[in-house]
């Protein structure tokens, strides 16, 4: 018979199917009238304006990365996590030791604000002292 | 084209049982673009609210006329208003149907004479399947229109409409 993998594999198949099936028996009776009015963008029934392309924030980007991070360490911990207590007291301090080098990091990554959502302004820097005089106050003794 | 899409030219008792299919799948979850403009949209509120229920025919109102079967005019249709019914109309997927609800959609109703703004009748931009008279319907006159239109649907065929 199966092993249990398999069964869960039989599981999998049927859901496919019973999804493309649907798909694909609505691909057959569903009627195709296509005219260029039908195909334009909805927005509401006024006339498309301007793209429909939306710019993200960059802020998603280092939120997905520092995830991304921590959820490979999250993988690893899994498996240790089933076994350690077998293993003794050498893979658990190993473990630690892991962890506080990823914590390391997640400190870091929190101290230097990469984990706000609002930015603070940017300081503009201020230059103490008279200015040079410029041009403009010596043209007359320049041009003349 | 669709495959089932009006191709036949004869009907059998396997159109016959196609049609029965598709008809009573399509009638009995037909999606409303709710489309309330005015004081008809209270009564459309009303008959999809939980004193006289639309969710038991299936009625399910979508916002958007991508996903939706029938579009529900409720209310008096203005000029600036008949070009977005137009093209919100056109860009519904078949099969598709209207139903004008109301006296000002049906015919311009209590503007019909002097009102400069108003479309006399939806019908005049988008072709209309049923026609729901009262100012306004109450939620039952609306329900027996949505009837009257799983009547037309459930009459509907696969078979080629020949001359």
């Amino acid at each position: 018979m199966l092993t249990e993998f398999g069964r869960i594999f039989i599981f999998f198949l049927i859901g496919g199917i019973f999804v493309a099936g649907g798909l694909v028996a609505a691909w057959f009776v569903r009627p195709k009238r296509w005219y260029p009015s039908k195909l334009t963008s909805y927005e509401c029934g006024e006339d498309p304006v301007g793209d429909s392309w939306v710019r993200f924030n960059i802020r998603f980007y280092v939120v997905a990365l520092i995830f991304l991070i921590f959820d490979v360490e999250v993988v690893f911990l899994f498996p240790w996590a089933l076994v350690f207590r077998s293993l003794g007291m050498y893979a658990f301090v190993e473990m630690l030791i892991f962890l506080g080098i990823l914590l390391v990091g997640y400190a870091y990554v929190w101290v230097k604000g990469d984990l706000d959502w609002d930015k603070p302004e940017p300081e503009i820097p201020s230059v103490q002292g008279t200015p040079v005089s410029s041009a403009e106050e010596h043209y007359q003794e320049i041009v003349l | 084209m669709g495959y089932l899409d009006k191709q036949f030219n004869n009907s059998n008792v396997i159109v016959t049982s196609l049609d029965n299919l598709l008809n009573w799948a399509r009638l009995s979850s037909i999606w409303q673009m709710q489309f309330g403009l005015a004081c008809c949209a209270i009564e459309m509120m009303a008959a999809a609210a939980s004193h006289y229920d639309f969710d038991r025919f299936g009625v399910i109102p979508r916002a958007t006329p991508r996903q939706s079967d029938v579009m529900i005019v409720a209310g008096t249709v203005t000029l600036k208003m008949a070009t977005r019914i137009k093209r919100l109309y056109d860009q519904m997927a078949e099969p598709r149907y209207v139903i004008s609800m109301g006296s000002c959609s049906n015919c311009g109703g209590p503007y019909w004479e002097h009102g400069y703004h108003v479309l006399k009748g939806v019908d005049r931009v988008i072709p209309v399947d049923v026609y729901v008279p009262g100012c306004p319907p109450r939620p039952e006159a609306l329900m027996e229109g949505l009837i009257k239109l799983q009547e037309k649907i459930r009459s509907e065929s696969v078979v080629k409409k020949t001359a």
